[in-house]
């Protein structure tokens, strides 16, 4: 697996809130293909770390980055970069699942709508696809035209997923999305996530630690703003290099 | 593509020359209404104006204190009645009466909010008037005035009021409940002081309405120009006055209703910022709590 | 004296509140049912389709009145809407949260506040007199826009910061631009919202009188151009009232004004029910 491309690497990457760091020079590799987990306490910084790939810490006023992320090489913080393509190709599901108050094919299409990808492929198809990647399609295919808030929290967390992947991204950010589900929706999901890294780049940021031993391939911790330790996730939790990682993961604290 | 942001730039552009021109029209209006007033208020002078007791335009006499009292007297006259019916009446919607009752008489209130106030004039002309002759005076007078305006600013009280008992949270009420407390107990000493700042932000609404309502009281009471010594006498407020002579008024006379526009605004201000005072000690209370 | 056991104080305050309903019912039934019971008998389809025909004791209809109340309210709304819905978006989603803009929030609250009668005033000294515009429907148009403009702006403003900061991050994070989340997710979103705002607008309008009548003239012609002046229904009930002996039609012209109010009072509720439904995934 190590032979693969970085999909995504950040080097030397800090990030202020005003004058508060948020991160400090985290540097880490995001493998092609493979579902990468960001842990820590709370406060660690994972959620402004993830965020920070697809710059949607921009809108937040007073922020400042420093260093680089390299998405396939490229640096996304140069500046002439173009945020929407970015947003394209690197799409987030959010902690609390939030549709649009929108029917469900209009939710889905929304993406490919407001990119100008409405003349290419017909809309039809690409809501379908996408339905069926994030494993809704079967429940909701004859009530397309339902409001996306009338479904259950697990269908429209689902719901969207399929509305960041059709946009066609390549990358999908994942905010501890299934925090707000219960644990039936939590291991759909989950199991989802297995079934789509096979055509994407997952990252997902996580408190529960079980998930991230459970369903990840990397896993990064990060503390106060410092990635702590990254590896391989079986090796992470079983022989964590640093004291801090062992505590963490044992409990001493989190 | 690029389409895209050339539809996001000049939508920008748009949107903010709307922005700006709103703004300049409310700007505008603050700064015309003052520069209007400003002969009046130098000519006769700000003490002579607030405190003068004879208003009459064709001898030069400025003097608005008849028309404060006025003013104060009719608000406060219709804020004493008004408060207590209205809150009264906002914990009879909100708490204690059945659904029947409350679907006749909540939008029934509604509809009191919207009534233009020349509908409520023409009912106190017609009904109140005599019947306040009744007793005694001319009828048209500070009375009469009252009646018509706690009618008017009650649906207000109302509706506020009725919506802030309502968005007080159950366990409040439940945690009352499960010590002992009976029904009214627990809305006297707990609901209702978590509804505090909104029932009081209504009361203040509630005088902003009072004290800015010409029309009604233009039919209904009296405009003599002397200060009223009783209820039965006519009055004459800030607001009707502007009323009465915008239409006529020339030079400086029309510069000296300028300048009670301006009284006028300064009440407003006041009230509000009372009003915002209020609203966020509420908030606070809140959030000590 | 004996202290009220807490039940007796609970009756007492009971009988006080089922007190003030009855008053409140029975001033509310005075005041629509006088009029509506006056007035009704005086209604009929000629009262509502011919002109006024002035003189002391009130003779014709209103048809004039109506048509110029439409007018009136059409270009009023005309000039608002864009302005306040845009002023709205601008406070909401462009504004930089300095101090600035803190200065005109307050602004627009504190002018939303002010009588409309100081609004006449300001209309009749420079619409009618130093702008020339005379007595005329432009003249009151404006002068009307002006008076609901604060109104509107933050009626807007409330129903866009109403829709969740999620929706925006959402559109964002899928790729949109600033407008795209504007016109896409958060007008429609807001839209019920807003609509309610313009329709009370609206119901304000049809009421108003104070700063009508010393802008738009009050003759009962039926308008032929921006420039002439007008009558509104309101106005019109003003001087039945206060020119004229014609009591009965006075109460006929509050009839038709009640019942609009109460058309309007519907269509809002209506509205307001389906924001609701929508939000919660009804619709």
């Amino acid at each position: 697996m190590e032979t693969k491309d970085a999909k995504i690497e950040a080097r030397r990457f800090s990030f202020y809130y005003g004058k508060r760091q948020a991160l400090k020079e985290v540097s880490l590799k995001v493998w092609e293909h493979q579902i990468t987990a960001l842990i820590g306490p709370s406060g660690c910084g994972k959620s402004t770390f993830l965020r920070a790939l697809n710059r949607m810490n921009d809108i937040i006023p007073g922020t400042r980055a420093e260093g680089e992320v390299m998405l396939d090489g490229q640096n996304v913080y140069s500046p002439g970069v173009d945020v929407v393509e970015l947003r394209k190709k690197v799409g987030m599901v959010f902690q609390q699942p939030n549709p649009f108050p929108k029917t469900i094919f209009e939710n889905v299409a929304f993406g490919p709508r407001v990119l100008g990808m409405d003349g290419k492929v017909s809309l039809d198809e690409v809501v379908e696809r996408s339905l069926r990647s994030a494993a809704l399609w079967d429940e909701v295919k004859d009530v397309l035209n339902k409001s996306g808030l009338a479904l259950s929290g697990g269908q429209q967390q689902r719901l969207c997923i399929a509305r960041a992947l059709a946009t066609d991204p390549e990358v999908l950010l994942m905010d501890e999305p299934c925090s707000a589900l219960d644990p039936q929706s939590t291991l759909r999901i989950e199991e989802l996530m297995e079934e789509l890294k096979e055509r994407y780049t997952i990252v997902i940021v996580t408190h529960n630690m079980q998930q991230a031993a459970r369903a990840s391939d990397w896993t990064g911790f990060l503390l106060l703003g410092e990635l702590v330790e990254y590896g391989k996730t079986t090796e992470l939790f079983s022989r964590p290099q640093d004291k801090r990682t062992e505590d963490y993961i044992t409990g001493r604290f989190g | 593509m690029k389409k895209r942001y050339l539809i996001d730039r000049s939508s920008r552009s748009v949107i903010f020359i709307l922005a700006l021109a709103s703004f300049a029209i409310l700007v505008a209006i603050a700064v015309f209404t003052l520069k209007e007033a400003l002969p009046a208020l130098q000519k006769i002078g700000l003490l002579d104006f607030l405190l003068g007791r004879e208003w009459r335009p064709s001898s030069g006499q400025f003097g608005i204190l008849p028309m404060i009292l006025g003013t104060v007297m009719v608000t406060t006259g219709a804020i004493i009645f008004a408060v207590p019916l209205g809150v009264g009446c906002a914990i009879l919607l909100a708490e204690v009466a059945p659904q029947r009752v409350r679907l006749l008489l909540r939008p029934a209130v509604q509809v009191l909010v919207g009534i233009p106030s020349v509908v409520y004039g023409l009912v106190g002309l017609v009904l109140i008037v005599p019947l306040v002759r009744e007793i005694g005076g001319p009828g048209l007078s500070l009375a009469a005035g009252v009646i018509v305006l706690t009618a008017m600013i009650l649906p207000t009280i109302i509706s506020i009021s009725e919506d802030s008992i309502r968005a007080v949270p159950r366990s409040y009420r439940e945690g009352a409940l499960a010590l002992g407390a009976t029904d009214w107990q627990s809305m006297w000493r707990v609901v209702l002081p978590a509804a505090r700042s909104g029932i009081a932000a209504s009361i203040v609404l509630a005088i902003g309405r009072a004290v800015g309502e010409a029309m009604a009281l233009v039919m209904v009471i009296g405009m003599a120009t002397a200060i009223p010594l009783s209820p039965l006498d006519p009055a004459r407020p800030l607001a009707p006055s502007i009323a009465l002579e915008t239409s006529y008024a020339t030079g400086l006379h029309r510069s000296a209703l300028f300048a009670i526009a301006v009284v006028l605004f300064v009440l407003i201000i006041i009230i509000n910022s009372l009003a915002i005072m209020i609203m966020r000690r509420g908030a606070n209370a809140k959030n000590v709590r | 004296m004996p202290r009220m056991s807490a039940n007796s104080t609970q009756k007492l305050a009971l009988a006080c509140i089922w007190g003030t309903g009855v008053v409140t019912f029975l001033i509310l039934l005075v005041i629509i049912g006088y009029v509506l019971v006056q007035g009704v008998s005086d209604i009929s389809w000629s009262f509502l389709t011919t002109a006024p025909r002035g003189g002391l004791s009130g003779e014709g209809g209103i048809s004039t009145v109506i048509v110029c109340t439409l007018y009136l309210l059409g270009l009023t709304m005309a000039i608002v809407v864009p302005l306040g819905v845009g002023a709205a978006i601008y406070l909401s989603e462009y504004a930089p949260d300095n101090r600035l803009t803190h200065l005109i929030r307050y602004g627009t609250e504190v002018l939303a506040g002010v009588p409309s009668i100081v609004f006449g005033l300001f209309g009749f000294a420079l619409f009618v007199t130093a702008l020339h515009l005379r007595f005329s429907i432009l003249s009151g148009a404006l002068t009307l826009a002006c008076l609901l403009l604060p109104t509107l702006i933050r009626a807007s403003e409330e129903a866009l910061r109403a829709v969740p900061r999620s929706h925006r991050e959402a559109a964002l994070a899928l790729g949109a631009t600033k407008w795209q989340t504007v016109w896409r997710v958060l007008l429609p979103a807001a839209l019920p919202g807003i609509a309610t705002g313009v329709i009370l607008c609206i119901g304000r309008g049809v009421g108003e009188t104070a700063c009508l009548f010393v802008t738009m003239g009050g003759t009962s012609a039926l308008p032929t151009s921006l420039f002439s002046g007008g009558r509104t229904l309101s106005m019109h009930l003003l001087h039945l009232v206060l020119d004229t002996n014609a009591f009965e039609k006075a109460l006929a012209t509050g009839v038709v004004l009640i019942i609009t109010i109460v058309a309007i009072n519907a269509m809002t509720n209506w509205l307001s029910q389906r924001f609701r439904a929508r939000m919660t995934g009804g619709a």
